[in-house]
């Protein structure tokens, strides 16, 4: 049984996360680059006399597939690494995964974690 | 690989005695009638002022390459200000200081107010050139000494405080350098006096100095030094624009020395020569040096090592042949490889190498005129002034209280102004801005909108904020 964590989190906060993963024995991760914003809401700033909204923040998203037994610790270990406790530290979600296979070698299944 | 090395530079030394001209005498010589040479002098020495105000441009993108993308509307804020506020703080107060009419304290200081003659073309200021003409060359020269320091303390300093350093600098620190030395003070008239043709310590170490004072004021970036103590890699977001700011400055610099002659005579082709090939020597020992020290070769090194051939050259290029010229700029590129990964294992951040390249191989290139000095290059007085020409250690005494004096003035004079700045409004930003990215909050945008295609509403690229970079 295999699941996916989804984290998203401040940008500066990435290398404390792979640290953290690793301590659990993560051995691979995909990374993205997104925008994004929660309840906070944006503020407004001036370019050249005009006014504009800044809404979107840029964070950074992390996407682990692990063995369902694994996915709280995994989900726990993001968390702790990523707080600030400042606004705007992330989300972190689960979605069941119904099926892995790592391409080089064909393995399918928790094999493929 | 050694062996290779060796048998590399034993083909090098042997190529650098073709070069060699040991009964060369130097003598410059202006062949126009007096009137048409004096148009001549002025009309040279201000397109030389031209292309050092275009080493802005150079200094700007080399900065912005070399540090990460959420800054770089910031950095550029600086280097602008830099030649902006600084030109008109050295119109207003620095010149004088500098050059004006009043020597005070023995050489130590100067007043004047030397910016009112600048419409009279008629009156020569210095050698043939008129007041504006030597203005516009000396302010060149003192935006260039201002905007060293903002690559030092990048990504992490506030910009008000910046700008009030950036105004201190050209206004009083760098004038009362200039006075010591090419304004006619203490250090010319020493029996032995000074050399320093083009400025590397005048101008570079100036800036180098007052770098190093700011970098360690500030504390490194935030992320820069991990848990361990070691240097961490923060790369910088743009590699083409290192390399194309180094070889903008590069150009400039054929402002910077061959303009230091201050007239269009046969010896200008001469130092446009030596500043070529010592850059040229810089660059590519930088880049063995640094291959052989880190296992490849780094594109922002060898950048690096054009820029410290040429600082390196800059004191030396009126006194030295022309061999002597790769030799320092070579070692020159070698030093600043090491002094870079010095600075990095003392905790002092210095993102772009500013105190590498400026202080060290300034310093270096100042020295390196008491052994190699073999033509008088109307600072020294005499030929044969090096020690490798049998002139004995005088010049060496002498260059070595220059740039010890002007460390200790440079240096000290900076910290001071940067604790009182820290003390005062604050010399660093705020934990949460350094790890946002100084733009939006300093200037209220972004450097890179790559994505706002008319929405308002998706304000920030994200593409300017690498996730790997802390």
């Amino acid at each position: 049984m295999l699941h996916l964590v989804t984290a998203v989190i401040k940008p500066h906060k990435l290398d404390d996360v792979k640290e953290a993963l690793k301590g659990v024995g993560v051995q691979g991760m995909t990374v993205s680059e997104v925008k994004g914003f929660g309840r906070q809401g944006g503020h407004t700033e001036t370019y050249r006399g005009a006014e504009y909204t800044i809404d979107f923040v840029p964070k950074v998203k992390v996407e682990v597939v692990c063995g369902t037994e694994d996915a709280e610790k995994v989900a726990d270990a993001i968390a702790t690494a990523a707080q600030t406790g400042k606004i705007g530290d992330g989300k972190i979600w689960m979605t069941e995964v119904s099926r892995l296979a790592r391409i080089r070698t064909g393995e399918m299944g928790t094999d493929a974690v | 690989m050694k062996r290779k090395l060796l048998i590399g530079a034993g083909l090098v030394g042997a190529a650098l005695l073709l070069l060699a001209n040991p009964a060369a005498a130097q003598e410059a010589e202006e062949v126009a009638d007096p009137a048409t040479q004096i148009v001549l002098d002025n009309i040279f020495v201000f397109v030389c002022g031209v292309l050092v105000f275009f080493m802005q441009a150079g200094f700007a993108l080399v900065e912005a390459g070399l540090t990460r993308a959420k800054n770089v509307s910031n950095i550029m804020m600086k280097n602008l200000m830099d030649m902006a506020a600084g030109v008109l703080a050295f119109a207003l107060v620095g010149y004088g200081i500098g050059f004006g009419g009043s020597e005070l304290l023995g050489g130590w200081f100067g007043f004047g107010l030397g910016i009112t003659g600048i419409e009279d073309p008629a009156q020569a200021a210095v050698l043939n050139l008129s007041p504006a003409t030597f203005f516009f060359f000396q302010a060149a020269f003192a935006a260039a000494a201002a905007t060293i320091v903002s690559g030092a303390m990048a990504e992490r300093t506030k910009f008000k405080s910046y700008f009030i350093y950036s105004f201190a600098l050209t206004a009083l620190i760098y004038p009362i350098v200039l006075r010591w030395t090419w304004g006619g003070g203490w250090l010319a008239q020493l029996d032995i006096p000074f050399s320093d043709f083009a400025g590397s310590t005048i101008v570079h170490a100036t800036g180098g100095w007052a770098a190093l004072a700011g970098a360690m004021v500030l504390g490194p970036r935030l992320g820069k030094y991990g848990k361990d103590g070691k240097a961490r890699a923060i790369p910088g977001h743009n590699v083409p624009f290192v390399v194309i700011g180094a070889i903008i400055l590069f150009i400039g610099w054929f402002g910077f020395n061959p303009g230091s002659e201050l007239g269009a005579d046969n010896l200008v082709p001469q130092l446009a020569v030596k500043t070529l090939l010592a850059a040229c020597a810089g660059a590519v020992v930088a880049m063995v040096v640094n291959w052989a020290k880190d296992g490849k070769p780094d594109v922002t090194m060898a950048a690096n090592g054009l820029l410290a051939g040429l600082v390196s050259i800059t004191a030396p290029v009126g006194a030295v042949e022309t061999w002597a010229a790769i030799v320092i700029g070579g070692i020159g590129g070698g030093i600043v490889v090491l002094a870079v990964a010095f600075f990095d294992r003392a905790r002092v951040d210095d993102p772009v190498g500013a105190i590498s390249v400026h202080g060290v191989c300034g310093t270096w290139g100042t020295l390196s005129i008491a052994f190699f000095a073999r033509y008088d290059d109307a600072f020294l007085g005499r030929e044969d002034a090096g020690l490798f020409y049998g002139g004995g250690i005088d010049q060496l005494s002498t260059q070595a209280l220059f740039v010890g004096v002007h460390f200790v003035f440079v240096f000290g004079a900076a910290f001071l102004l940067f604790q009182t700045i820290k003390a005062t409004v604050g010399l660093r930003v705020t934990e949460e801005e350094e790890l946002a990215g100084l733009d939006v909050e300093e200037h209220g945008h972004v450097g890179y909108a790559l994505d706002s295609g008319g929405s308002s509403s998706l304000g920030t690229s994200s593409s300017s904020n690498k996730p790997v970079s802390v």
